[in-house]
């Protein structure tokens, strides 16, 4: 010891920093990247690689050679974005879109607001929805899931594409859910985006970020309560018109979303009260957007539109004060 | 067991309690001890002796200068040798009386035997002027003089006397090992404490990590037959030993912002403090020495010293086999509120609880990152403040937005910086903030009572 160091208090910090909750999240996505890969094959392990990749590589080139500033990788956002990205299109989708769609989330949606922690919307879905609405083949042609070692692919809509389609056709939801049973919905999606593939791994993925607190689960219960519950009174009202609530919960990327995007620190509200009328946002939007909308698919949207308030919900939903009324 | 805690925030920092086994010993007494006049909340003490007199131990060397203030007395016998200023443990300086010590020999009065005395005085006023007259003080950490926090102000009544034994903060094992070695004295000052608040019920709060203290205690209370005394087992959680947290915790109470806690019917004192108090009254003994725990990973020998008020840091240091070559930070006091030692010449105050070793590794900053807004700063803090926000409206020197969004109500307990991800310096922003609140708010309560003034004549 040869001087004393001198700080205010506190004198300790916990082990909590930027980099260790992004590896919680990582990790939490684990159990959804094998089961994709597992179920696509190889095609999938290139766009979670070239997105993975992108996104790191443009966060890094744009901090070095645009913000001259010390690069910001390190935390693990980028790899997270990257990801999600990969998880949120389908795993047939050629490798160059998915670099338009890491440019747009790392690029425009993430460092043009400054980087982690600035942006307003979720930068993995500013990418998936860039994509959706600039590609419109790549991003809605699925193909069935082919497995890592399988050889029988086929091309067919998602289940809530061909619910839609089904419905202009014509048919009745009864007849068009009958082709799904909700064990494969659970287990092992049909069509669809990498990550809407399994939703038990992206559940229990889910579990382990509250199991480790580094989110709470309000957001993504107010979201599963709310499509349920508006999903039944529509299904209930007209049931050959509306997708039971069941199917709604299972189909579309809801369980992705509502348990990785829609917690997304940055882009949700602080408080507990903030953050359950955001999840009951999306939660309504989505199930309008699906059973009016002109996209069979509302979850992004719904996100997108709730990260727009959240400055608001900030600042009208705050927690109790101590002693104060 | 039920667990009660305090109902919003809070962290857990690893407990750390490395020295518990540690029992209460004395240290030598230095051959100079150096007692300063400001070591209390309030006006400084005004010395009453001269340099050259003879003073014994436990004699008054200072009077309170106001009406918040406290007698001091001598920790030592010996020769006045100076009344000057000199730095204190952050180098500011204040006036000290420096006592170069001869022999041992206390004031007559004071009954130094180990003889429990159990038999209570009946008059309440009898029990606060003894302890006033001891110079006792908030062992807690605010060192708040306590024959004030006593009489509370007309028109409030206490309902109940909370004895905090929580001693949340890490590593800190002073008050466990006075519960363990002082607790029948403990006890009985705690009676004392409900005789004089008009024979209100007590509760003494130790949290869940120190059965032994929490069944100890259970039966002393059993033996000395109190009725209206018991036991609450606390979870473990910082900040329960604030004293806000702590009366919300037990009577589901929440002190309003710039309230006393007498305004909900409480009152709090620390277990040294309860000690402080049946040797006051008990004993005729003012405070003149306290516990004080020396701990730290990179500290070879853990302790628990009963060191006399004054004595210099870095006596009590050498005597421990001096400074570890890791250590990088001392803290007086605990990780989390204790301040950083910047001068070892510094003297002990009658508040000085623990001495902290702690390495560059374990107290280092990690660089500043962007907020992430991930609100576990807001989870974090028990006042249910937005840390995130107040650093922003902190740093953008906007004031008025500190107060509206009461930084005046910080209690600086460093939930949120422990917490922040991002280790953005949320509280020492925070603090600023809270400052410039706290002095508009007196400044309009001082116009305010100007006018009145006014408007009166």
């Amino acid at each position: 010891m040869s001087k004393l160091l001198v700080s205010p208090s506190p004198h300790i910090h916990s082990k909590d920093s930027t980099r260790s909750l992004m590896l919680d999240v990582v990790i939490a996505l684990i159990p959804a990247v094998v089961c994709s890969v597992v179920f696509y094959g190889w095609q999938e392990l290139l766009v979670l690689g070239v997105s993975v990749a992108s996104c790191v590589l443009l966060e890094w080139a744009i901090t070095k050679y645009m913000l001259k500033k010390p690069s910001t990788i390190g935390d693990l956002s980028a790899v997270v974005t990257g990801i999600l990205l990969a998880l949120n299109v389908p795993y047939t989708t050629p490798w160059w879109v998915v670099f338009v769609g890491a440019v747009v989330a790392v690029g425009v949606a993430k460092m043009t607001f400054g980087g982690l922690g600035q942006n307003i919307w979720n930068p993995a879905l500013v990418g998936r929805v860039f994509l959706l609405v600039s590609f419109p083949t790549y991003m809605t042609t699925w193909s069935k899931p082919q497995g890592l070692f399988g050889v029988d692919a086929v091309s067919g809509p998602t289940p809530l594409g061909a619910i839609q389609e089904g419905l202009m056709q014509g048919s009745t939801v009864q007849e068009l859910t009958s082709a799904y049973n909700y064990k494969d919905l659970l287990f092992a999606n049909l069509g669809g985006s990498a990550g809407e593939v399994c939703a038990l791994a992206l559940l229990a993925g889910f579990v382990y970020l509250c199991c480790r607190k580094v989110i709470k689960p309000w957001i993504t219960l107010s979201i599963f309560a709310t499509v349920a519950l508006v999903s039944l009174i529509f299904w209930g009202v007209n049931p050959a018109r509306f997708t039971d609530p069941l199917f709604n919960l299972l189909t579309g990327g809801l369980v992705l979303g509502a348990c990785f995007m829609a917690t997304d620190y940055v882009t949700s509200p602080m408080s507990v009260k903030g953050g359950v009328v955001f999840g009951v946002g999306i939660g309504l939007l989505t199930v309008l957007i699906r059973y009016f909308g002109s996209y069979p698919e509302g979850v992004s949207f719904a996100i997108l539109i709730m990260n727009s308030v959240v400055p608001l919900l900030n600042m009208w939903f705050k927690q109790k004060k101590f002693g104060r009324k | 067991m039920s667990k009660h805690t305090f109902s919003i925030g809070g962290v857990h920092p690893h407990d750390n309690k490395i020295s518990r086994e540690c029992a209460i010993t004395p240290l030598p007494i230095a051959p100079t001890v150096y007692i300063g006049v400001s070591q209390h909340i309030g006006a400084p003490s005004v010395p009453c002796v001269a340099v050259g007199d003879k003073v014994k131990v436990g004699q008054v060397i200072a009077e309170p200068g106001g009406f918040v203030g406290a007698y001091i007395h001598s920790s030592v016998s010996g020769t006045v040798k100076s009344i000057a200023p000199r730095a204190d443990l952050a180098g500011r300086a204040s006036t000290h009386i420096e006592i170069a010590v001869e022999g041992d020999e206390w004031a007559d009065g004071i009954d130094t035997t180990d003889t429990l005395i159990t038999a209570i005085p009946e008059d309440p006023k009898a029990i606060i002027e003894k302890v006033k007259l001891g110079g006792v003080v908030g062992l807690g950490g605010a060192t708040f003089p306590t024959h004030v926090k006593l009489s509370p102000p007309p028109g409030s009544k206490c309902e109940r006397v909370i004895i905090n034994g929580c001693e949340c903060e890490p590593y800190l094992t002073s008050d466990f090992r006075t519960l363990l070695e002082k607790g029948e004295q403990v006890v009985v000052g705690a009676a004392l404490l409900q005789k004089a608040m008009g024979g209100v019920p007590c509760t003494i709060a130790i949290e869940e990590n120190k059965p032994e203290a929490i069944a100890h205690i259970r039966e002393v209370i059993a033996k000395l037959g109190y009725k209206d005394m018991e036991v609450m087992v606390m979870k473990m959680m910082y900040p329960q030993g604030g004293e806000k947290q702590l009366i919300d915790a037990v009577m589901h109470r929440q002190v309003g912002s710039g309230a006393l806690p007498i305004s909900v019917g409480a009152v709090v004192q620390n277990v040294a403090t309860a000690l402080a108090v049946y040797e006051a009254v008990q004993k005729n003994k003012p405070i003149i020495d306290n516990s004080v725990t020396v701990t730290g990973e990179c500290f070879p020998k853990q302790a628990n010293l009963l060191v006399r008020v004054g004595t210099p840091l870095r006596y009590i240091i050498d005597y421990l086999g001096g400074v570890p070559e890791e250590a990088a930070k001392i803290i007086s006091g605990g990780p989390m509120m204790g301040r950083a030692v910047a001068n070892l010449d510094a003297a002990t105050v009658k508040g000085t609880g623990a001495l902290l070793f702690l390495t560059e590794k374990q107290t280092r900053r990690a660089p500043e990152t962007h907020c992430i807004r991930c609100g576990k700063c807001a989870d974090a803090c028990p006042m249910g403040l937005e840390p995130f926000l107040l650093n922003k409206l902190a740093k953008n020197a906007d004031w008025d937005a500190c107060e509206a969004n009461a930084a005046q109500d910080c209690i600086e307990c460093g939930c949120c910086l422990y917490s922040c991800p991002a280790h953005i310096p949320l509280l020492d922003n925070i603090r600023v903030g809270k400052g410039f609140a706290l002095s508009a708010i007196r400044a309009r309560a001082a116009a305010a009572k100007a006018a009145a003034e006014a408007a009166k004549k």
